[in-house]
């Protein structure tokens, strides 16, 4: 079922579109519907009246396939960990993480847990964190407007650093996944 | 041959630029239901840009790959088949070469390529989709069918023109008055055909993520949508020729098809999904019984 074959190191071909692709890009932002740790609970109020994050073009999207952005939201533990790589990687590029909360930041209060990351950005790369134990629905959209800002400049480019830096990523997530069974790419 | 080629290709844009804008008002007022401000009028052209620039590095196979232009390729062919303005002799593009039995035929093309892509997807919940898309196509395609074979007894004909040319000079003399019960069944089996709620087991987000294209992304997902979008507005055109006199101008073309568009959204925000047997049982007993009445009437 899996296709072993690592991902090519991304090019910059696309000028003649980019700025247009960028602004489409940034108002289109479709989410994973994926949930880790406390902060998904904070995700459910931005469809409401009273947030309405469609507004800002962003909607949520059954599977990873489909989406652009992936949240993690909150504590990420190792066997979480795992999944995640899973779902990051069967995103289609180019694709961002919003990381929620302190405990993705540096472990917040789980710093000293057994079974927790402590800083995200060296197992996946990140392209905004949002800080607060948990941040409110006004903080994640905050966050949100943030990622679009980077995406129009074209800075959101944790997908390539992740392509281009792919050795460092695995070293350091078969550090700390112990019974590692993933192939060399999710595709 | 140029002509034609020119008539097909803007006929086949402008069907998707007015499928997109559509489907743009549907999500404004859909919010406004809700209380909120919603997404802009252009967000779905922006969804399909947005897609169609995405990298695609992933495909499970030649099936997979051809789907959405089975899709595509369902949803002009229907365009095609049918007269846009009646009496306009660019915009009546292919509807000469094929009747009313060609154009049901090719309304169902599309669904069952996405059947055989997503099924070649892998994926068990495309297979899960699929299995309800089509007992749910057999169920409505049921009734549809019956209304059409009314229409056709009724009026002595099986082609669109003929239908939409017996429709003229008054307003009672479209088969929506005609033959009330007939038409009722056919905007009941729009529900499903469009796949909005109570009817969308086979899309059921909550329950099966997304259905058929759960495995499609990108730049194959632009072409589903882009091919959603030109059937939408075939098939509005469609059922304006068939029920409400057919169009004799543009705007009484874009009238007509903005207030038929705008009926499922009258039911859709209101209604939770019916299970699949709920769906199947209702769509079997209510405008099936609904056309039998037409249909009784026009034999004896």
């Amino acid at each position: 079922m899996y296709c072993n074959k690592i991902p090519d190191k991304p090019v910059d071909n696309e000028k003649i579109w980019k700025k247009l692709d960028d602004l489409a890009r940034a108002n289109s932002l479709w989410i994973t519907a994926y949930g880790t740790g406390c902060g998904a609970i904070e995700l459910r109020p931005l469809h409401t009246s009273r947030f309405d994050m469609e507004r800002f073009g962003i909607a949520m999207r059954p599977t990873p396939r489909q989406s652009d952005v992936l949240i993690i939201s909150g504590y990420l533990s190792v066997k979480t960990l795992k999944r995640v790589i899973r779902v990051y990687e069967q995103i289609q590029d180019p694709k961002y993480i919003l990381a929620l909360g302190s405990c993705t930041i540096d472990g917040g209060m789980y710093f000293d847990s057994y079974n927790t990351i402590n800083i995200l950005d060296r197992y996946i790369p990140v392209d905004v964190y949002v800080n607060g134990c948990m941040p409110r629905p006004e903080a994640v959209i905050d966050g949100f407007i943030l990622l679009m800002k980077k995406i129009k400049e074209g800075k959101a480019v944790g997908w390539k650093r992740y392509k281009e830096n792919l050795e460092y990523y695995r070293k350091n997530q078969r550090e700390i996944i112990r019974n590692w069974d993933l192939p060399d790419y999710n595709w | 041959m140029t002509r034609l080629l020119v008539s097909v290709i803007l006929t086949s844009l402008g069907a998707l630029v007015y499928g997109l804008l559509l489907g743009g008002v549907s999500r404004v007022i859909t919010a406004s239901i809700h209380g909120r401000i919603g997404p802009r009028l252009t967000q779905n052209f922006i969804d399909l840009w947005k897609l169609f620039r995405k990298e695609s590095s992933i495909h499970h196979g030649t099936m997979f790959w051809m789907a959405p232009m089975f899709r595509l390729t369902g949803g002009i062919g229907v365009l095609l088949l049918v007269p846009i303005i009646a009496g306009n002799s660019v915009l009546t593009n292919m509807s000469f070469s094929g009747d009313l039995l060609l154009v049901l035929y090719f309304m169902f093309f599309g669904c069952l390529g996405m059947a055989l892509g997503a099924g070649d997807s892998g994926h068990p919940y495309a297979v899960v989709a699929v299995s309800r898309g089509l007992l749910q196509m057999s169920a409505y395609e049921l009734s549809f069918s019956a209304a059409v074979l009314v229409l056709a007894l009724g009026l002595g004909t099986f082609s669109i023109e003929n239908i939409v040319s017996a429709q003229q000079g008054g307003i009672l003399n479209w088969n929506v008055f005609r033959f009330p019960f007939a038409t009722a069944a056919a905007l009941i089996t729009f529900l499903p055909m469009n796949m909005t709620y109570p009817f969308n087991i086979v899309l059921a987000p909550q329950e099966i993520p997304i259905g058929p294209p759960t495995e499609y992304s990108s730049r194959f997902l632009s072409f589903m949508f882009s091919g959603r979008a030109i059937f939408g507005v075939a098939k509005l055109i469609l059922f304006v020729n068939l029920f409400f006199g057919g169009a004799g101008s543009w705007s009484s073309l874009l009238i007509k098809t903005f207030l038929l568009y705008m009926y499922p959204l009258f039911v859709s925000p209101v209604f939770p999904r019916f299970r699949t047997e709920q769906s199947v049982r209702f769509l079997w007993f209510v405008p099936t019984s609904l056309v039998a009445v037409d249909l009784l009437r026009v034999i004896l």
